[in-house]
């Protein structure tokens, strides 16, 4: 036996448990492996210590770069009070398991009602689920979530929605006799005339974003109407910073919101993990995916909380089950549960302010230069430019300086070499935006 | 206790925000902008950092008290993991999708790359994808692989159902049912495994996928793997192999070497990253090389400078399952797991956890039903059936082990066991800990023989008693009214 390795046991006490269980060696517990299938090889380095793998996890971290970034998409470089980290870094929360058995587990469960609660408020629904995976497979279950409300098949999806949720959406249904159409963005927002074209009681979903990939805001209400009035359901994705300040998916008259919970207490991390919301109205809750706490008492009358309508669930129903969720992404709702009360209700308002005073600036400044157009749109902390070269190039290049400009749109859309979306976060100071400014311009005139 | 919003008073601050270096932008419109702010939480810092606290005190956790939890694999998770992931905060995922971007993330993509070498390594497979980000998830991206390995043989239509074997766990059908097959469920033999003659009746040229978990659920490993892997294959069917118990057989046998087409691995139970209290796990899935061309897009490659650099562009894609690359800071945590305990490490990890299942089960069979007898691998299922003729069910000996400072094992799961009792103690108990447990299973057995009222009134020492979930869910209160 080699070092701990977290295996506990000296040599003695192998011995001990390997005469009760009256075998002579470990080896003989994998007797029911027939030998011909036993590994042949298995080639792994030889183990480290614990310091020895942090400095090689340091050395592995220093070969990315870091960026001064102006680029979102789905993820955002937001402030993170210090007690997200210490209290979500609480090991009772951190290490505990799905709360199956309630009465050692309230905790959690208090949280993530609380969470729920949030979620809720934020988006001015009735009802949430405890979170799912991230905000591109939270698009996907809502549309799931129609299909199974309706009886429908075809989901309506405008083509502003984050090409990444468009592609997982296809991804989710593809082996599925589900028709999905999308419509081209018009100037960067919704092309209305096309949606109405398009619908009629097939449809069992109409699919936004706000704002969308371009930046652009919208106020969906009375097409919620018209897409109500032949019985689809409204899906919106938004973005949970902004619903500081913009109308609600409640007050537009969505059925279904969604979106992606880093921007609340979730650090960038390359990506993940994150967490996905998603709320609806309280009539469809028996069709959401995922778990959900609801509060009850226990046998003395006492407040408390449980996982609830588990009937739903594929640990009970199996194969006809509403989704096939088992662990969500139960720590980083708590980390935004815990952002969300820290920054608190004005809190939240002037972050989402500060979002929108730093974007306004930047897009006021590149409108100044030589070779950029701004797209004529409201916007919120993003915001899409023209430039007089390809941006692809222009990106390139700022790249090499250090700076994320933005997202290039040639990968995402026809017709848009030019294009690219710029971000602007609270986190970005009006010199980073000058020093944006400065080498764009330099990028431009080169 | 109170919730937080409970707490709350009408102008209390909780954290200073920066002051703004910009002006103040033109006001929106009225239609874009909400009535009234969100009605969030109004506390101060102390507030919340004593009610957050006070909150985690209500949970057990493997950092507090032992989870011998069937299936789940709630062993230790080093915090040099934690510290790890923490180095990799600032990093944008989009900055790999600009153009030349991947130059400036080699060292996240190729940490992604190395990872999906190792568990392609421990699992015999010949790639791996780490996109999927929960182990359900992984079971839906390998079902979709697998559905658009048979689109692409033009057996779209052909192909319609997927196998289980009723020991499955509930994910597996209710993946492969949203991937858009039909279930055919293949019932246990007497002898704990998938039965092999019913199996051979079920299985046909419509069939595209058989899923299993080995060892099951019942802790054993099916003998007859290879057998039904071949068997499988005689049809075009595909193996589908769920990670959720490799913990037991690490270095000591591949799936890809009996016949397994497909694995996804839970990087939060083997790997040894936290579970979160419900997530974030990661499901990464490896697959043999007839099924590359399907993997998700981006797809982490090496050129031939030895550089990382996304595939974006390749046309038999099943596409993408999740926004970005996966759970990134789940994978930094599972491959600083990796290189820290090593090749030999590893399969002491296997080794213990196996010897430690089968101590437990040894000493407990006096006291508890043992429905299949044999040499378990990392858990091991009893029934309380002895015990339900005292009017003790499985749930209340659950609700007495709370009392006495335990996680409860699993309980009604598989579901194919009456009154089941799942325990699966993993590597990273001591013997004294296990001595300890097995103590209070034993007094658990008695005191249902000599007071079972006492097993019924159970848990008495938690803040709160037994929750009435019948009201919870005719209710349906899962959003603060206050």
């Amino acid at each position: 036996m080699n070092d701990s390795n977290y295996c506990p046991h000296t040599p003695q006490e192998i011995q001990e448990m390997l005469s009760v269980i009256a075998i002579n060696s470990v080896e003989e517990l994998f007797a029911p492996i027939p030998s011909e299938l036993r590994a042949k090889t298995f080639n792994l380095p030889p183990g480290l210590s614990e310091f020895e793998t942090y400095d090689k996890m340091k050395a592995i971290a220093g070969e990315n770069s870091d960026m001064l970034n102006f680029i979102g998409g789905g993820f955002y470089d937001h402030i993170i009070p210090a007690v997200v980290d210490h209290l979500s870094g609480r090991a009772e929360f951190y290490t505990a398991y799905t709360p199956y058995q309630p009465e050692c587990s309230q905790g959690t469960l208090q949280a993530l009602f609380e969470y729920q609660t949030a979620i809720c408020r934020l988006t001015g629904l009735d009802v949430s689920n405890a979170s799912l995976y991230d905000g591109a497979t939270a698009c996907a279950e809502a549309a799931m979530m129609a299909l199974r409300i309706t009886g429908r098949n075809r989901i309506i999806v405008d083509g502003c929605v984050n090409p990444f949720s468009r592609q997982v959406l296809k991804t989710y249904l593809f082996n599925l006799d589900v028709e999905i159409i999308e419509i081209p963005p018009l100037d960067g927002v919704l092309h209305r005339e096309a949606l109405e074209r398009l619908l009629d009681d097939g449809v069992a979903a109409v699919m936004v974003q706000n704002p969308n990939f371009f930046g652009s805001i919208e106020d969906f209400s009375s097409l919620a109407e018209q897409i109500h009035s032949v019985g689809a359901l409204v899906v919106a994705s938004v973005y949970p910073i902004s619903l500081g300040i913009l109308k609600t998916p409640g007050e537009m008259g969505v059925d279904i919101a969604v979106g992606d919970g880093q921007s609340l207490g979730n650090p960038l991390s390359f990506g993940g993990p994150s967490f996905g919301f998603i709320a609806a109205k309280k009539t469809f809750i028996r069709n959401m995916p995922g778990r959900i706490i609801g509060e009850t008492v226990d046998k003395n009358g006492k407040r408390g909380y449980v996982l609830t309508l588990q009937a739903r669930e594929q640990h009970i129903k199996r194969h006809k089950a509403t989704s096939n969720i088992c662990s969500n992404q139960g720590l980083c709702a708590l980390r935004g549960l815990i952002f969300l009360s820290s920054v608190g209700k004005e809190g939240l308002v002037e972050i989402a302010r500060l979002n929108r005073d730093k974007a306004e600036y930047a897009k006021a400044r590149l409108a100044e230069l030589e070779g950029v157009r701004v797209l004529q749109a409201t916007t919120f902390n993003e915001f899409t430019l023209f430039l007089a070269k390809p941006a692809e190039m222009i990106v390139a290049a700022l790249l090499k300086q250090g700076i994320a400009a933005g997202v290039p749109l040639s990968n995402y859309y026809d017709d848009s070499e030019n294009a690219m979306v710029v971000t602007v976060t609270e986190k970005r100071s009006r010199k980073d935006i000058d020093v944006l400014v400065k080498e764009l311009e330099v990028a431009l005139c080169s | 206790m109170q919730l937080i919003y409970e707490q709350s008073i009408p102008g209390r601050r909780g954290i200073k925000l920066p002051a703004s270096d910009v002006p103040v932008a033109g006001s929106l419109p009225d239609t874009l902008l909400r009535k009234n702010p969100a009605d969030l939480a109004e506390v101060s810092e102390l507030d919340l950092v004593r009610h957050f606290t006070n909150l985690s005190r209500r949970n057990f956790s493997v950092d507090t008290n032992f989870y011998p939890l069937g299936s789940c694999t709630m062993k230790y998770n080093a915090k040099v993991l934690e510290n790890s992931a923490a180095l990799f905060a600032p990093f944008h995922p989009m900055t790999a999708l600009l153009p030349g971007g991947e130059e400036f993330c080699q060292g996240t993509l190729g940490m992604l790359y190395d990872l999906g070498q190792m568990l392609a390594d421990i699992t015999g497979m010949d790639e791996v994808t780490t996109q999927p980000l929960a182990g359900a998830h992984g079971e839906m991206t390998g079902i979709l692989l697998i559905a658009a390995y048979h689109a692409a043989k033009g057996n779209k239509a052909k192909k319609k159902y997927v196998v289980v074997p009723d020991s499955s766990h509930g994910t597996n059908p209710a993946s492969a049912a949203i991937a858009g097959y039909e279930i055919i469920t293949v019932p246990t033999a007497p002898y704990g495994d998938m039965d092999l003659e019913l199996f051979k009746q079920a299985m046909n040229d419509e069939v595209a996928a058989v899923m299993m978990t080995c060892p099951n659920t019942l802790g054993l490993f099916n003998p007859h793997i290879k057998e039904i892997s071949d068997i499988a294959h005689s049809h075009d069917a595909l193996m589908y192999y769920d990670g959720a118990n490799l913990n037991a057989i690490m270095g000591k046998v591949k799936p890809g070497d009996v016949g397994f087409d497909v694995v996804h691995v839970n990087l939060h139970k083997t790997f040894g990253t936290p579970h979160g209290g419900g997530g974030p796990g990661a499901g990464p899935v490896g697959v043999k090389a007839a099924l590359i061309p399907f993997l998700p897009q981006p797809r982490i490659i090496m050129d031939d400078e030895g550089k990382l650099v996304l595939e974006n562009s390749n046309p038999s894609t099943i596409g993408r399952t999740a926004g970005f690359f996966g759970n990134f800071g789940v994978m930094v945590k599972a491959y600083a797991y990796i290189i820290m305990l090593g090749r030999e490490g590893l399969i002491q990890v296997s080794e213990q956890a196996v010897l430690n299942a089968n101590y437990i089960k040894e000493k407990l069979k006096p006291y508890y039903e043992l429905p299949y007898d044999m040499t378990c691998m990392h858990e091991c299922v009893f029934s309380a059936s002895r015990q339900l003729k005292h009017g003790v069910h499985a749930i209340d000996i659950a609700k007495y082990l709370i009392d006495q400072g335990y996680h409860p094992p699993t309980v009604y799961f598989p579901m194919i066991v009456k009154e089941a009792i799942m325990i699966e103690p993993t590597e990273t108990e001591s013997k004294a800990t296990l001595d300890k447990f097995i103590e209070v299973m034993i007094e658990a057995a008695r005191t249902a023989e000599e007071n079972p009222q006492a097993l019924l009134d159970a848990p008495l020492t938690m803040p709160i008693s037994r929750l009435d979930e019948t009201k919870a869910a005719r209710e349906q209160n899962v959003c603060c009214q206050w």
